[in-house]
């Protein structure tokens, strides 16, 4: 045994772990900067040049000309802000709404709808959108007929294509998740805070706005912040209906950019290079204020039953509330996309329409080669990137939280990288590195696994340090006293343990890859083409009937990956 | 059956050269013997059970286990964890959560160099369960145990290879008052019947007191008195042990004679007092006269004889059941005593408090 001076690492007792340790780490660095920093720096630097992988270079300022000081800037600015922070205020508002009264209420029948909440999380944002413009489209959204049947009215309520539209239809996307947010926020308040309030002498009203709703401050702040973040970065929507209605946003400029003809590859890379910092700055501040947020921390780790509010007969209008979201905003999005699978073209439900239901759309897509290719790519990067990612990020883990070793902080921050880069940005930075790469992968699906394990790398990073540093090391000493050596310790001990969190991690990549867009939709093209592009493209061509078919094949594979993941996560007792 | 040699451990903390955990500590823990190291949290006494483990790697020194040299600096051997001749229970227990009790307690006879049979696996783990008094629970996934439960498990998973040395890192601080005191009881007694050698760290006193054959008083990663409990208690020789182990009374003060029995007079705002005296003290040295609460008779009336009397105003007295707890008012000193609880007084009471020679030392006031 050597005596190499590393005494932070000697503290898990791995000897054998000496010598790589120090490789290891390095290697993982140069893995990361390689994922994460270079396509970066690539954007940034391509921003600033006169053409992509050119014969010269010419350094300009050209490409943030084109990008910043033309007459669409002022409108797409706009647009971006109303979009984002009307979808983040609506979202606050339904999610809060919903969690409130799931948690802090006597609304009937409420526990029920906890999961049903969650039940939009399980539809791919570009089917969101499809479903959507088939229920308030303004020439044939059936929703809109319905109503104008009902109330005999000229013209169409609702048009989706339009900024409300927008909003509305991508924040009930985003909903599930400021419910959870916000359902954590409520459970982990400590009852006896407001309770001292009262035994003060406050009453309800008084309780409420002055401890109730100012521990709930710093998380209302962060959950707007973040939900804005991600509405800015999103690209579902804006693909779907804000292009056709002409209503761009910053992502649809960067998107057009790279679509125009010839592609304006310096102006994209400079529109990209701003909603990077826009969203960089985002997710800074919302770090900080969760950070900051520990001054109000009400979670101790202890599990607190909840006071309940007494709504008496308004409980009952909180029950309608549930029962008109469940139906309208959970169901109906699920029932027409159904619907509209069996229709050979769309019509309106009815008696005649009955007639016209059949198989042929599932039938044709038996005999369609783009839809098995599609499907193939998209299992084989949803599995691939899975594997890759937590493979990478397990280790990255490990070396960050047990080997302790000088600077491994900076492998944390590293893999936390790609939180902030938005996925059209993501597809804009790789593009721009793999045209000048010598790496043949340029429109193979190897670029978009680079790019998914990218992304989803602060993902996998969570998953696997949340089951890292639940390993109490003494767990794995007590093996080592016990006469077990670092080998039967890793394969008896720590891997056993680390399983569950992992596998958790594994699944949720797998999840968020099958039903990728914004990044794949830069990055997919021809025999890379993913279902998720493959369902933007048919539905632009019209053919909105077999897109609905796909929709429907695409969400029971994504609820057969769920049902593994409960059946496992069951199995090994994992807290979802 | 365990010697240490001046084993230094340091542990870095970024830019300075290190702190010295543990600091020259030497000691010997003869067969069958229960040795307590005791101090305060950060005094160097798990560094020093994790040395002998092989769980840390000491800096220099020799530790010997069972006539094995297993770490020394000097020729640089290092025995890993995982061979040396060791049980270990830790203070979180580490029960494997994904294995059920006979699978954890099995698992040092599964994984350890020379291979035991399946038939002797099954009998070695049941003699161990059997025990620790766990004998049906053997197939139960080890989560679903209680916290006593999961200690004993631990024991038995320390014992089933038959260590030539058991290692205790405070094993019962996590378990409730109740549970400890006869988890205290059953350890030693088991500790006794099977004549392990064993080295057990805490930062309880009563449990230092009650289960040792000889105490290590640590502080600041040195070893500042070793001996036995009633030494430690009755005869501590600095203020910092009398002061960790018990509760006590000091009365500051300067010697003014000492004879060569070991007792002298110290000087003292309250008057004179009779005491023994530590042989390296000298006329004139500044000291402190400490004296157990329990050892402080009380007078309701000013006694005819009897030494080291004070009079004294009493302060306040809380009945605690088993004693009452007076505080007395001397000039400038306030001291604690226990008394019966027949006692009854009042605050502002004046009272006559005899210290009794023996039961008083004078300690060097310094540190």
């Amino acid at each position: 045994m050597a005596t190499v001076a590393l005494p932070r690492s000697e503290r898990t007792g791995f000897r054998l772990l000496r010598e790589p340790a120090l490789i290891i780490p390095i290697i993982g660095a140069g893995v990361l900067i390689y994922l994460a920093v270079l396509p970066l720096f690539m954007l940034v630097y391509g921003s600033f040049e006169k053409e992509v992988a050119p014969r010269e270079f010419v350094t300009t300022l050209e490409n943030y000309q084109n990008a910043y000081a033309s007459p669409y800037t002022y409108s797409t600015f706009v647009n971006s802000i109303i979009f984002a922070s009307g979808s983040a205020g609506l979202t606050f508002l339904l999610g809060t709404m919903l969690a409130w009264l799931t948690e802090r209420t006597n609304t009937p029948l409420r526990t029920l709808f906890v999961p049903i909440a969650v039940v939009p999380l399980i539809l791919p944002g570009v089917l969101e959108s499809i479903a959507w413009i088939f229920l308030l489209s303004p020439k044939f959204g059936y929703l809109n007929v319905a109503l104008q049947g009902l109330f005999g009215l000229q013209a169409a309520p609702f048009n989706v294509f339009s900024l409300p539209g927008m909003i509305w239809v991508h924040s009930v996307g985003q909903v599930p998740l400021a419910f959870l947010l916000m359902v954590a926020a409520f459970k982990s308040m400590d009852p006896s805070l407001e309770e001292s309030a009262m035994m003060s002498g406050a009453n309800t009203w008084q309780t409420f706005r002055r401890v109730t709703f100012r521990l709930l401050m710093p998380t209302t702040a962060s959950v707007l912040l973040i939900l804005f973040v991600r509405t800015l970065e999103s690209f579902e929507t804006p693909a779907l209906i804000g292009i056709p209605a002409r209503i761009y946003v910053y992502t649809s400029e960067i998107y057009l950019a790279f679509n125009e003809y010839p592609p304006d590859y310096g102006r994209g890379a400079a529109l990209a290079v701003g909603l990077l910092l826009l969203s960089a700055i985002g997710v800074w501040l919302y770090t900080r204020s969760t950070r900051e947020s520990k001054k109000y921390q009400t979670v101790t780790g202890k599990a607190f039953r909840p006071r309940q509010f007494d709504l008496g007969p308004w409980k009952w209008v909180g029950f309608s509330f549930l029962m008109v979201y469940f139906v309208f905003v959970v169901l109906m999005p699920f029932l027409v996309l159904f619907w509209a699978s069996f229709l050979p073209f769309f019509a309106t439900p009815g008696w005649d329409a009955l007639d016209k239901l059949s198989l042929d759309n599932y039938r044709y897509l038996l005999g369609f080669r783009p839809f098995w290719d599609a499907l193939q790519n998209s299992i084989i990067l949803a599995t691939s990137t899975a594997t890759v990612a937590m493979i990478l990020t397990s280790l990255i883990a490990w070396i960050v939280y047990k080997s302790r070793l000088p600077g491994s902080w900076l492998l944390d921050f590293l893999a936390f990288i790609p939180i902030t880069v938005p996925g059209i940005v993501m597809g804009m930075a790789l593009i721009l590195l793999y045209v000048a790469f010598p790496l043949p992968i340029y429109g193979t699906i190897w670029l978009l696994m680079i790019a998914y394990v990218t992304r989803y790398m602060p993902y996998g990073m969570r998953a696997a340090s949340g089951a890292i540093v639940q390993i109490h090391s003494e767990l794995e000493e007590a093996a080592s006293a016990s006469g077990a050596s670092w080998w039967e310790t890793f394969k008896r001990v720590t891997l056993p343990l680390l399983r569950p969190g992992i596998a958790a991690g594994w699944i949720y990549i797998c999840i968020v890859s099958f039903r990728e867009f914004s990044t794949s939709v830069l990055l997919a093209t021809g025999e890379s083409r993913v279902l998720s592009i493959l369902l933007f493209t048919m539905f632009e061509q019209g053919q909105v009937t077999v897109v609905a078919a796909i929709g429907i094949l695409m969400i029971l594979v994504l609820l057969i990956i769920v049902g593994i993941f409960y059946k496992i996560s069951g199995r090994f007792g994992i807290q979802t | 059956m365990i010697e240490v040699k001046s084993l230094v451990k340091i542990f870095a903390d970024g830019k300075n050269a290190g702190v010295k955990a543990v600091d020259r500590v030497s000691f010997n823990v003869e067969e069958g013997r229960f040795y307590t190291l005791l101090g305060p949290s950060g005094c160097g006494k798990t560094t020093t059970l994790r040395c002998i483990a092989g769980l840390e790697k000491a800096d220099e020194g020799e530790i010997i286990v069972a006539g094995e040299k297993v770490y020394s600096a000097s020729d640089r051997t290092f025995v890993p964890a995982y061979r040396r001749p060791i049980g270990m229970v830790f203070q979180s227990y580490a029960i494997w959560p994904h294995m059920t009790v006979f699978e954890n307690v099995a698992f040092p006879l599964r994984v350890g160099k020379q291979k035991v049979s399946h038939d002797e696996i099954r009998k070695k783990v049941m003699t161990a369960i059997e025990q620790v008094e766990l004998g049906g629970y053997e197939d139960r996934m080890a989560t679903q145990l209680s916290g006593g439960q999961q200690q004993r498990l631990a024991l038995a998973r320390a014992l089933v290879r038959e260590p030539k040395v058991l290692l205790l890192d405070e094993p019962l601080s996590n378990l409730d008052a109740k549970l400890r005191e006869r988890m205290r009881v059953e350890l030693r007694e088991l500790q006794r019947r099977l004549g392990i050698t064993t080295l057990y760290v805490t930062h309880d006193q009563i449990e230092a007191l009650s289960m040792s054959n000889v105490i290590a008083v640590m502080s600041a990663g040195v070893t500042v008195q070793e001996g036995t409990p009633r030494e430690i208690y009755l005869q501590p020789r600095s203020k910092f042990v009398a002061q960790f182990i018990g509760s006590t009374n000091q009365i500051s003060g300067q010697v003014i004679n000492q004879a060569s029995d070991g007792t002298g007079t110290v000087r003292t705002d309250e008057g004179e007092i009779s005491c023994g005296i530590l042989s390296d003290l000298r006329t004139g040295d500044k000291v402190v006269v400490v004296v157990r609460p329990e050892s402080i008779v009380l007078h309701q009336r000013k006694p005819s004889h009897g030494d080291n009397v004070l009079e004294g105003k009493i302060g306040a007295a809380m009945f605690l059941g088993e004693y009452v707890d007076c505080t007395i008012e001397l000039g400038k000193n306030v001291l604690e005593t226990h008394q019966p609880h027949s006692l009854r007084v009042r605050r502002g009471d004046s009272v006559w408090v005899e210290l009794p020679p023996t039961d008083c030392m004078a300690l060097p006031a310094e540190q």
